[in-house]
């Protein structure tokens, strides 16, 4: 898989990619996210574990502008408030994610997905009077590669297998030139093949990228080979390298211990 | 020849086309009824056994004034999933943009003989004629309107809804809603629109008079070209990079809004167009069928529209217009053969064509045709592997 070049970002002059800091949020009471705070660091690969329930998929939400937070700071870049944005202005701002269940337009081909993907003025009228250009060609053509699809480039996104959405999700995200990629769940229902596969793509996209990534698989997050956070609860339980945290008592606890 | 070819490629609709052979079937089938269709109603005599009676061509004419709403919901439905269960609104306001200069037309005409008013406003001592009648003597302020009026409607109920994010059967039953309210207030006398009884008893349109063969004729040639028009205009809409964010809104809306599309503003502009077109078809069926009443915006009009285009094949376009034309054929057919089962039939064919036909006419027939060439190519083995 061959390096994907991209503008370089000066990630030195920023603290951090994404700031959490004391958010919480409550649905009917019940506290999805409590005093949730975390940070990000620019260039940085972080996986995100913790059982059912812990909170992951509503961190991503709020990140991300489809839920607001009740309480507490989300910051992008030091000094973007993605609490006042909405899906679409975050995206545009630089945040990818890519969901739980691969989520792709099943009745396009796969070049179509990427070239909708493509980072670009988002307008009605830009898209009516839309013609790629060969750069963009080439780009598409570039990332298709990188996700080892290819080959079938015309076909129809819906005759992919799982783990090729996945890929193809991830394809998609690169194409919007994000610097801050949200992944949630690549592995879920891949062979151990393909999860290799997959966590090697996502230390390739990182040489570019800052990437968060949620995920169940402990082989996986193994071969990520980065700082892990464990989420319990709405809240950080710990943070640090996968032998440290998967030595405290307390994730040892929350993991096994019911 | 081939310059002409060349040149005929290289034009918008050539390249439109190329890879579009229903379409272009399609447009040539349009083409060849605006000539012919004339030609056997005016030049073969009455009592030729080749003379086509006028009362087809204007039955024809209908049916293309479907085709071009049929279209029009196809757009949003197909391609985008907006499931208008109200389309029937915007082809009645179009309806009655021109109904309202038809009337105009009469002049001192009417039973009354007021040159001021038009009879129903008579009948209701009315003493001057309402502001927003104002402006209807002129044909061109008139069509203007009839684009302009459903697409207002369109614009301020799909800004409402989208930005909402009101979607799938929620959006379906507001519009339901829409133009039930609609119909609901058309009804009143007092909403000066003829009440109940609608608009009708035109006499000509521009100084043509409406009763005649030729006017008729004009009419029909008028709404195959929209049809035609509105064809290329939709397959370049969807054929376009907007068409395909159209496709992803209607599979995976979320997914489209975290690329950083603002779905609320794509699906307004397709629902504005589409709004536009059904106006139009309006507009061009009212002088048709010389009134337009209340009962267009009746909520079973713009459920017989969805029918048109399941039946036809959802999100190709053409199967909108085969849909449209079938099923009204249909129902012209049954509802003089067996008045009392059409009901029913257009029941029973929805379900069928939900059940089993989930891709419409037009998937039957790509399916056979698939069929067709796996059969051809496994009698010719050796051609292949060589």
């Amino acid at each position: 898989m061959s390096a994907v070049p991209k503008p370089g970002y000066h990630f030195e002059e920023m603290q951090s990619m994404l700031y959490l800091n004391g958010v919480t949020k409550s649905f009917d009471g019940f506290k999805a996210i409590n005093n949730l705070s975390l940070d990000i660091a620019p260039g940085e690969l972080r996986a995100i574990i913790g059982p059912n329930g812990a909170g992951k998929s509503t961190m991503m939400d709020i990140i991300t502008g489809k839920t607001r937070p009740d309480v507490g700071e989300v910051r992008f870049r030091d000094s973007i408030d993605l609490t006042r944005y909405d899906e679409a202005e975050i995206a545009n701002l630089g945040i990818g994610r890519k969901f739980q269940k691969p989520t792709v337009i099943e009745s396009l081909s796969l070049w179509d997905n990427l070239e909708l993907a493509l980072a670009g003025n988002r307008s009605v009228v830009k898209a009516l009077f839309h013609k790629l250009s060969g750069e963009q060609r080439d780009r598409i053509a570039e990332v298709i590669e990188l996700v080892g699809l290819a080959k079938r480039a015309q076909e129809l996104a819906g005759n992919l297998s799982h783990g090729q959405k996945q890929w193809l999700e991830i394809g998609m995200l690169i194409m919007q030139e994000p610097e801050l990629l949200l992944v949630d769940e690549p592995a879920a229902g891949m062979t151990d093949q393909e999860t290799m596969e997959t966590a090697a793509l996502l230390k390739e996209i990182n040489r570019d990228h800052t990437i968060v990534v949620v995920e169940h698989d402990m082989d996986f997050i193994k071969a990520l080979d980065s700082k892990v956070t464990v989420l319990h609860e709405g809240s950080v339980l710990a943070e640090g390298r996968l032998e440290v945290v998967s030595a405290n008592p307390r994730v040892i606890e929350v993991y096994l211990g019911r | 020849m081939s310059k002409f070819d060349d040149v005929f490629k290289q034009s918008l609709i050539g390249r439109l086309l190329q890879s579009d052979r229903a379409g272009t079937w399609l447009l040539g089938a349009l083409l060849a009824l605006a000539v012919l269709v004339p030609f056997f109603n005016l030049v073969i005599p009455a009592d030729s056994f080749l003379h086509l009676p006028t009362y087809l061509v204007v039955l024809m004419g209908k049916y293309l004034c479907y085709a071009l709403l049929a279209l029009a919901l196809d757009l949003i439905w197909g391609y985008c999933g907006i499931l208008s269960l109200g389309h029937g609104a915007f082809f009645a306001l179009g309806g009655y943009a021109m109904g309202m200069h038809l009337m105009r037309q009469i002049g001192d005409r009417g039973v009354y003989g007021n040159a001021e008013l038009p009879d129903f406003m008579v009948f209701l001592n009315w003493t001057e004629l309402p502001w927003y009648w104002y402006g209807f003597d002129n044909f061109f302020f008139a069509m203007f309107m009839v684009a302009l009026v459903p697409a207002a409607l369109a614009f301020v109920f799909g800004w409402l809804a989208f930005r909402s994010r009101v979607t799938g059967v929620y959006l379906s039953i507001i519009t339901q809603a829409m133009t039930y309210a609609l119909l609901l207030a058309f009804f009143r006398n007092d909403m000066g629109f003829g009440g109940n009884n609608g608009l009708t008893d035109f006499k000509d349109i521009l100084g043509f008079s409406l009763q005649s063969d030729g006017t008729r004729n004009v009419l029909f040639v008028l709404s195959a070209l929209s049809v035609a028009g509105a064809y290329v205009l939709c397959r370049a809409i969807v054929s376009s990079k907007y068409g395909r964010v159209l496709v992803a809104i209607r599979d995976a809306e979320s997914r489209t809004r975290f690329m950083g599309y603002r779905v609320e503003h794509f699906k307004l502009f397709v629902f504005v167009v589409s709004a536009m077109l059904a106006g139009i078809a309006g507009a061009l069926y009212v002088p048709q069928v010389g009134i337009i009443n209340p009962g267009e915006f009746s909520p079973v009009n713009s459920i017989e529209i969805v029918i048109w285009v399941a039946v036809g094949g959802r999100g190709t376009l053409f199967g909108a217009v085969i849909g449209a034309i079938v099923v009204n054929y249909a129902k012209t057919y049954f509802t003089g053969a067996f008045p009392e089962v059409w009901l029913f039939m257009l029941g029973a064919l929805f379900v069928i064509s939900t059940l089993y036909l989930p891709k419409g006419i037009v998937g039957v027939v790509n399916q056979y045709r698939e069929r067709l060439a796996v059969k051809n190519s496994a009698n010719k083995p050796q051609e292949l592997s060589s």
